[in-house]
């Protein structure tokens, strides 16, 4: 008899091991299962078990109410008020398309066994029984972009590290996930480690690299130690070696852990950190992907992107590519966050609105009060009001919208916020993290933190104003990376879609 | 959290691990970190002669990361969410009242990735979601 209870730490920072203790003690002959969670955060945690016809689901489950549930049968799916019945016919769940999360929430985590039984490995057997070009080709021609935020095509950056004459060349995941509303690339990675180690020996093998790192931030403790037993066990099995799966090919993979920097998660300042220093932003060109980390050609990729390949490589480009809309192909793995009724992962194709996901899949606000704002994209990205709803969530018609799409993350704010308050939270944050590199940015934010005071006090408002959007202008134009240079976009957007609280009037609505 | 008392050769023992490390610094002084709960202010000379790299070099890594500290740290680590996620429920008042109850033991945090169940803390390594100040005292030590 199989107990599914969550290891995600979103799961566990509402009582999952507790649970999970609660029904060791009371339940014997049990085997219970840590799995990743399906991403229905708002029902963690969601205790599952394996019954006839298939899991049934019950949640949110306290310690409290263990009792009740033996008293139920749960182990065979009896009713009971929290039950959620059959795992697979809950509605928020079965309506998405999972691609990249297919096996999230599903398996056990740290299984080969599981993971091969639901399609792991398959990519990467043809992968290696393909020629290296064959391989750039298929990612080439599925469209995936960069899942990281600025969307760019991966398998032209592959195709460059391809073609890099090297003696040696480089694999590194971007798991800095420091953008404030996402979360998918720690529940990946914490739900299905194997998908990422797969998807980044299908790079190593498609560009010649021999080894690989994952940058993983440090406040991400739970996937640190998943991710790396993920890897031991890899590497036992022949997986991760001197010989990948027994093929000619060689790939070691290791972890290394951020140190709260949120630059960092720029993929040069990245770099940098991986090699000991200061996380300070390269300028480009030299492009990363002719000389990267130490100097060598480098594959640098979102956590999103490469556990998107094992997918694109098991079922073939056209079967990606047959999702999302214009030249924003496949799925894309929205995160619901902040105020938000049902918060968690949303993976859909591309083109979704933003009034189908908050609303549809979010069911509003947690408070109950109206949404006032959404900022999507992460911290970086912009405010929008409700009549911005039915923008099409893709790179493209956001970018229209005056806001990007990011990392996919939304957060959801009711009508308490002051968008000014955001605004200067905005610049406020640039300053403390900016690497000091570029003028605009280093010293930009301060004064713009100053500037916005004096918005917020009144005085001199529309002079004042015209100085905090010059000063956005220079940041944009002035920085060499998305830091400076996007964090005018939530002060901007939040100034032009949100005019009533620029005022300088303490009572403006 | 308990750590090791601070001794040279203790530290020079934790830099032996990472002698085949590429780029060490910043890995060296997070070793150094987890060993003592701090990077004692002798750590600097000591890992720049360990790497044969420069002591402006290694302060400027332990000056710029905000996870390195170079004060011993008190028995317990708090940190709130104060990023968006979790302001739009509550953080900037809950960060408050940690602060005035807790005091030093408070440290700014930006985001544990639970940005669905905020507002988030991190206590001692251990995430709360839906955090309160009540939530958080008891899993102080």
């Amino acid at each position: 008899m199989k107990i599914y209870v969550p290891g995600d730490s979103a799961a566990i920072s509402v009582g999952a091991d507790a649970v999970a203790a609660a029904i060791a003690s009371k339940v014997g002959g049990s085997t219970i299962i840590r799995n990743g969670s399906r991403g229905a955060l708002w029902l963690e945690p969601m205790v599952e078990v394996e019954t006839d016809k298939g899991r049934v689901a019950y949640g949110p489950i306290s310690v409290e109410d263990i009792e009740s549930l033996v008293a139920a049968d749960f182990m065979h799916g009896g009713a009971h008020k929290l039950s959620l019945g059959e795992s697979e016919k809950i509605e928020w769940l079965a309506s998405q398309d999972r691609v990249t999360f297919k096996r999230v929430g599903i398996i056990d985590p740290l299984s080969l066994a599981d993971y091969e039984a639901h399609g792991g490995l398959v990519g990467l057997r043809r992968a290696i029984s393909m020629s290296t070009e064959a391989i750039v080709e298929e990612v080439k021609e599925s469209g995936v972009r960069g899942r990281g935020g600025a969307g760019f095509p991966a398998g032209i950056k592959w195709k460059t590290v391809a073609d890099a004459v090297s003696d040696q060349k480089y694999i590194c995941c971007n798991a800095d996930e420091g953008d404030s509303g996402t979360f998918a690339d720690r529940m990946l990675i914490e739900g299905d480690p194997y998908t990422l180690i797969e998807g980044m020996t299908i790079a190593a093998i498609a560009v010649g690299a021999t080894e690989g790192i994952v940058y993983l931030r440090s406040e991400y403790p739970y996937a640190i130690k998943i991710l790396q037993k993920a890897i031991d066990i890899a590497h036992a099995f022949g997986w991760l070696g001197s010989s990948v799966l027994g093929s000619k090919h060689a790939f070691e993979l290791k972890i290394r852990v951020g140190a709260g920097s949120y630059v960092c998660g720029e993929e040069t300042a990245m770099l940098e950190s991986i090699e000991g220093k200061r996380g300070v932003v390269r300028a480009k060109p030299p492009l990363p992907a002719l000389e990267g980390l130490f100097g060598k050609p480098t594959v640098i990729n979102n956590v999103l992107t490469l556990s998107t390949i094992p997918a694109v490589m098991a079922d073939g480009a056209a079967a990606y590519k047959a999702r999302g809309v214009g030249r924003s192909l496949g799925t894309q793995v929205f995160q619901l966050a902040g105020n938000i009724k049902r918060g968690g992962i949303v993976e859909k194709p591309f083109g979704i609105s933003i009034e189908e996901v908050v609303n549809g899949y979010g069911g509003g606000t947690l408070s109950g009060a109206p949404i006032r704002a959404v900022q999507v994209g992460g911290p970086l990205g912009a405010y929008f009001g409700t009549d911005k709803f039915e923008t099409s969530l893709d790179y493209e018609s956001m970018l229209v919208a005056g806001g990007m799409l990011g990392h996919g993350g939304i957060v959801v704010f009711d009508e308490s916020v002051d968008l000014a308050q955001q605004a200067r939270f905005a610049m406020a944050f640039c300053a403390l993290e900016s690497c000091g590199k570029c003028t605009p940015c280093r010293l930009g934010s301060t004064r713009g933190v100053e500037t916005i005071d004096l918005i917020i006090q009144g005085v001199k408002v529309d002079e004042n104003k015209k100085l905090l959007l010059d000063l956005c202008e220079v940041m944009t134009d002035g920085s060499l990376c998305a830091m400076g240079g996007l964090t005018p976009m939530p002060v901007k957007s939040a100034m032009i879609n949100f005019p009533e609280d620029f005022t300088g009037e303490v009572s403006r609505r | 959290m308990k750590y090791s008392t601070w001794s040279q050769d203790a530290a020079l023992a934790v830099l032996a691990t990472l002698r085949e490390e590429k780029g060490a610094i910043l890995m060296a002084l997070q070793a150094l970190q987890k060993e003592f709960g701090y990077v004692h202010k002798e750590d600097v000379a000591l890992v720049a002669n360990f790497f044969n790299n420069s002591r402006a070099d290694v302060h400027g890594v332990l000056t710029f990361y905000h996870d390195l500290l170079t004060e011993p740290p008190g028995d317990n680590h708090i940190s709130v969410c104060v990023a968006e996620a979790c302001q739009a429920v509550g953080s900037r008042q809950l960060e408050k009242d940690v602060k005035a109850k807790f005091g030093k033991e408070v440290h700014d945090g930006y985001c544990f990735g639970n940005c669905a169940l905020g507002p988030s803390a991190m206590v001692n390594g251990a995430i709360i979601g839906r955090a309160s100040v009540d939530a958080i005292a008891k899993a102080r030590i």
